[in-house]
């Protein structure tokens, strides 16, 4: 296991690395953040065409589509980190993973927000238990339960690793939302973008909504850095504070 | 064997193991995670009195409004069910739409719903591609240009 590219590979995630890294990338994903999200929903809230059933109402899509993105790619990520925290122990992914799961909450409840918005004037109710939205909600309280598990040690070490397997045994719902409007028969309509097959979007509704999912994901990245450096510093300050206690006591 | 690469192996056992039990319940409980039946699967399904949903496409000119509603035909292609309706249609009801109702199968074969949604499909284009689509022939009336 510890290979060559497994090595290299920690010596990025090095947490002075990582410091030194994030801050250097930082400034320049936020603006690019801000930037790409401000055209994308600009473009598709004002800009782009109504939909010839939906009318206007569609463009809560640019909106809904991106955080239901975010809230399940979120969660991969939390997946990935809690996977390296199990095996490698990486302090790096304990805390990546502390940092991801509020902002995936976030995302997660947008979803849910604005899907609850779209379908009371589209389909004629504010939610119904089909296993698409009832998938979402177990996401929504998976993130809750993660949030709160890794905060309810008082050893953090315990916290992160409690919080990990949660996160790791939340993966099975991963697909379970992906595929529930193809397994079984939903209120949710398919997905109009997949990776095979031609999407079933005119380019004039497609184009803004592709800018946009790529300025929420600049944006749900910025946070998690951002955050992720606050939670690294925050250590360090700890540790300090700590070490200074320590040789205080022993003067 | 190093402590990580065990590590690694219970978590894949894990993954495995838990994989395949969620696949087991949820192919055991997929009668019950559907949303609605079909107007084919309603005759098996439907007991007299029991609530149940029932989902399919508004068939082309069955829609008659009332003063307290509406009656229309709900389809699958192979069969359809007629179903009559005492409230407000959601605004995006038509003929050809995909369609949810809530209710209770009548012994004569009809259903009476007491709630209807509306279901859209994935398909979202500008109102002036969706006409010229139709005028060129292209347009096909479930699903769009699929």
């Amino acid at each position: 296991m510890s290979s060559s590219p497994t090595r290299s590979l920690h010596r990025f995630a090095n947490p002075g690395q990582f410091l030194r890294l994030s801050g250097a990338i930082l400034p320049y994903l936020s603006v690019a953040a801000l930037v790409t999200m401000a055209a994308g929903l600009g473009w598709g809230l004002f800009v782009s065409p109504a939909d010839y059933q939906q009318g206007d109402a569609v463009r809560i899509m640019y909106v809904h589509v991106p955080s239901a993105w975010l809230a399940s790619a979120g969660y991969t990520g939390l997946a990935v980190c809690s996977v390296m925290s199990l095996i490698w122990r990486h302090p790096l992914a304990d805390l990546a993973a502390a940092e991801i799961s509020p902002v995936g909450a976030g995302f997660t409840a947008l979803c849910l927000a604005t899907g609850s918005l779209w379908g009371k004037p589209m389909w004629g109710a504010w939610w119904v238990w089909d296993a698409r939205l009832t998938s979402v909600l177990v996401l929504f309280f998976l993130y809750i339960g993660h949030i709160a598990l890794v905060r309810a040690f008082d050893d953090p070490t315990r916290g992160y690793r409690a919080g990990a397997i949660l996160a790791l045994v939340g993966v099975v719902n991963l697909p379970i939302i992906k595929f529930s409007v193809e397994w079984w028969n939903t209120l949710h309509q398919p997905a109009s973008i997949t990776l095979t097959g031609a999407p079933a979007m005119a380019p004039a509704i497609l184009w803004p909504l592709l800018v946009s999912a790529i300025g929420y994901t600049l944006v749900f990245a910025a946070i998690v850095v951002a955050r992720t450096r606050a939670a690294v510093m925050e250590r360090r300050i700890r540790a300090l504070l700590m070490a200074r206690a320590a040789s205080e006591g022993g003067a | 064997m190093t402590r990580k690469r065990r590590r690694l192996y219970v978590l894949l056992a894990c993954a495995i193991g838990l994989g395949s039990a969620t696949a087991l319940v949820l192919t055991a409980f997929s009668d019950n995670l559907v949303f609605f039946v079909s107007p084919s699967d309603l005759a098996t399904k439907a007991a007299p009195g029991r609530t149940l949903r029932l989902g399919g496409l508004v068939e082309q000119g069955s829609v008659q409004r009332t003063q307290a509603g509406a009656s229309f035909r709900v389809t699958d292609g192979a069969k359809s069910v007629a179903v009559t309706y005492a409230g407000i249609l959601p605004d995006l009801f038509r003929e050809g739409q995909g369609v949810v109702t809530l209710g209770t199968l009548n012994a004569d074969g009809t259903f009476k719903a007491s709630e209807v949604l509306a279901k859209h499909d994935e398909t979202y284009m500008p109102k002036e591609v969706a006409e010229a689509l139709k005028k060129s022939g292209q347009w096909k009336p479930d699903g769009g240009t699929k």
